[in-house]
């Protein structure tokens, strides 16, 4: 589903190389978790997918299903299936939550030749997705992220995605921030989207939130590559060494 | 200092303007004397020219060619323009080339409300008339010359004069449109007693257009004004004094225009009131937009908002120019003032001159001014989710306009501000 092939990127300012030919398979109806030390790349590569200014690809490539997504503005490739939940969700003052996701929902099924969703179909849709993650009517009319915690705006990537219903699926820490339950809430959210057609790419940094979200495959991330591939136990065995074997491993 | 050539320049310029325009007739003693206590305003001022600080960043030689009047429209149907607001209840008042048009107006006639037409309470001896013609504008000069405001003063004959002693119920809306080329001069008279509210919607500004608005203690008016791609030149003037405890609000949409010059003069003369003036301006092309507002606190505990933003596009000019004057009996003043721009391309511009003067000790006053393009991480995120760019610049600049336009109070007016903004982006192309 989304195929990675030795990508290189810098950032365009500074000419500084981040990524350093990275190779990653994520197949349909597959998790996939990416774990590695702070700074390793793992933001970036979720931006570089997703489309976002700044970087510059200069070797190598990434498609989705079969599609070049690189060349594609992000808007495009968010049509063509393929969802980022932000490690840092923006705030937007002024543009209400729900006709923010109306607004995506009907940008992206029109980018594809589709009916837009009907209204009550809509409210019906997003009421019910909402509450089963928790979030109450009063956060779906307010500003997109203003003023939410740090585990509302998490839980509001999670209702984007399950809203637009994406084929390939990247959350980048969504785990960060969130309480207990709310982790619960959202792996269930997750998890409630696994789909035979459907890929993840869960980037993390702990082993909790991959007790709920059984990953099939597990990567390290260390410097721009991976360095190691293996099952949900590779990261059993991050959490109880820590990334400094690995790192020494591949020095 | 202006060198002894350019003032004379001045004055000759003022005095040509004055020679286009045809001495008003019939009018009672007291108007004739408030007309030549003007023209003396604008012939010691002399006409305004670049050189003037208060003039560095608009050029006002388009608002100072001498014209005589345009000519009147023939009769026939409703010009376009004058259907502004349509859809939102109202009482139009109309106008065409500087005249008024019962035949293209409402009846305006409401509980609370004494409406006549300007040459009518100035052929008169109409008290509250008498003490407000002419009075806040030559208060208004104080501090500033307004030579524009002081023109209109002597030579305006036409427009609306309101007296309003309870709570109208419908808004009243002005309506102006030019056909043909000349000058056009509206002068508007507004007298809120107390325990009186009325809302007044404005469009279609006739070129130079000045509004005095008295609000007795405890009267309320709200204003709001479409000035949609003004075709002419135009210098408007608000004059506003608010009394103790009265509640003032103005709110502008500027959309593109060649030049327009908006000054609001807002002085507090009794305790306790609020005035909040604001403004949104849409500016493509060559246009060029200057707010200009001089607020003046000279009662305790009053509180003023100043809050305009501007989104420019092509080779746009906007200006704000914004002062807070506190006198030093207005102790507990509470004046805020801000001012922002989106710059959506490169030859865009945006200039701001915020200014405080204080005399009082005991005050809270904040400026603050920003401009820049649009947010890149929340144009990303919408784009991430799969809106295209234009559609998403469309939201970021409504909910970038959106601080200016909730100082409107009324939900129906706001939503046909917000459709102009959103018409305005979606032409963008
Ligand atoms: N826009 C930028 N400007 C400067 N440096 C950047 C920029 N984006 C990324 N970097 C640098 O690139 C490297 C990789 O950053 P990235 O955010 O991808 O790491 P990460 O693996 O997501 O880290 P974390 O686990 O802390 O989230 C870091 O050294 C970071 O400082
Ligand atoms: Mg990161």
């Amino acid at each position: 589903m989304l195929e990675i092939r030795d990508l290189h990127v810098r950032l365009e300012e500074e000419d500084k190389p981040i990524l350093k030919g990275l190779s990653l398979t994520v197949e349909a109806g597959k998790v996939h978790a990416i774990m590695g030390p702070n700074g390793s790349g793992k933001s970036t590569l979720s931006y570089v997918l997703a489309g976002r200014d700044g970087y510059e690809v200069t070797g190598g490539s990434a498609t989705l299903d079969g599609e070049d997504l690189l060349e594609k503005e992000p808007d495009a490739r968010a049509a063509a299936g393929l969802f980022l939940a932000f490690q840092y969700p923006v705030e937007i003052p002024g543009v209400n939550n729900m006709t923010f996701i109306r607004t995506a929902l009907n940008a992206q099924r029109k980018a594809r030749g589709e009916a837009e969703i009907s209204a009550p179909d809509f409210l019906k849709q997003v009421r019910e997705t909402a509450k089963s993650l928790n979030i109450g009517p009063e956060m779906l009319k307010r500003a997109i992220n203003v003023g939410f915690s740090g585990g509302e705006k998490k839980r509001n990537e999670i209702l984007q995605m399950a809203m637009l219903a994406p084929k390939m699926c990247i959350l980048d820490e969504t785990d960060s921030g969130l309480d207990v339950d709310a982790m619960k809430l959202v792996a269930e959210g997750v998890n409630a989207l696994r789909a035979p057609d459907r890929g993840f790419l869960v980037i993390t940094h702990y082993q909790r939130l991959l007790d709920h979200i059984v990953p099939d495959v597990v990567h390290i991330m260390v410097d721009g590559r991976i360095v190691e591939t293996g099952g949900a136990e590779l990261a059993a065995r991050v959490e109880r060494e820590g990334y400094g074997a690995l790192v020494k491993a591949t020095a | 200092m202006l060198s002894e050539k350019l003032i004379d320049d001045k004055r000759r310029t003022a005095e040509a303007l004055l020679a286009a325009l045809p001495l008003p007739e019939g009018e009672s003693a007291w108007a004739r004397d408030a007309r030549a206590r003007a023209r003396s305003r604008l012939l010691d001022a002399g006409a305004p020219i670049r050189r003037d600080e208060y003039w560095k960043y608009t050029d006002p030689t388009a608002l100072t060619a001498p014209a005589a009047p345009v000519a009147p429209a023939p009769e026939g149907g409703l010009p376009s323009a004058l259907a502004l607001f349509a859809g939102h209840a109202a009482r139009r008042i109309a106008f065409v080339n500087g005249r008024q048009r019962p035949d293209l107006s409402d009846d305006a006639a409401q509980a609370g409300l004494a409406i006549a037409p300007l040459g009518e309470v100035l052929a008169h001896d109409v008290t509250w008339a008498r003490g407000l013609f002419g009075a806040l504008e030559a208060a208004g000069q104080e501090k500033v010359a307004r030579p524009l405001a002081a023109l209109n003063t002597a030579a305006a004959t036409e427009g609306a004069a309101l007296h309003v002693t309870g709570a109208v119920a419908e808004p009243l809306h002005l309506a102006h449109t030019q056909i043909g080329e000349g000058a056009a001069l509206l002068r508007h008279l507004v007298r809120v007693e107390s325990g009186g509210a009325v809302t007044l919607l404005e469009s279609g500004i006739a070129g130079n257009t000045v509004m005095e608005i008295d609000l007795a203690p405890g009267a309320v008016l709200r204003h709001i004004r479409l000035q949609d791609a003004p075709e002419r030149p135009t210098a408007t003037h608000v004059f506003a004094r608010l009394g103790a405890g009265a509640k003032f609000q103005t709110f502008t949409l500027t959309a593109d225009g060649s030049l327009t010059r908006n000054e609001v003069v807002m002085e507090f003369a009794g305790d306790d009131a609020q005035g909040h003036i604001a403004g949104a301006v849409l500016g493509r092309g060559e246009s060029h937009v200057d707010n200009t507002v001089f607020v003046t606190h000279g009662a305790e505990r009053c509180e003023s908002r100043q809050v305009f933003k501007q989104v420019l596009d092509g080779a746009a000019k906007a200006i704000f120019q914004g002062k807070i004057f506190v006198r030093q009996v207005a102790q507990k003043t509470d004046g805020y003032q801000i001012s922002q721009s989106v710059l959506l391309s490169d030859d865009a511009e945006f200039s701001a001159k915020p200014e405080l003067e204080i005399y009082a000790d005991d005050v809270k006053c904040s400026h603050g001014s920003t401009t820049g393009a649009l947010d890149e991480g929340g144009l990303f995120y919408l784009m991430a989710r799969g809106i295209p760019l234009r559609q998403a610049e469309a939201m970021l600049v409504g909910s970038f306009v959106e601080e200016a336009v909730a100082e409107i109070a009324d939900e129906d007016l706001r939503e046909i501000m917000r459709a102009r903004v959103a018409d305005w982006m979606g032409a963008r192309g």
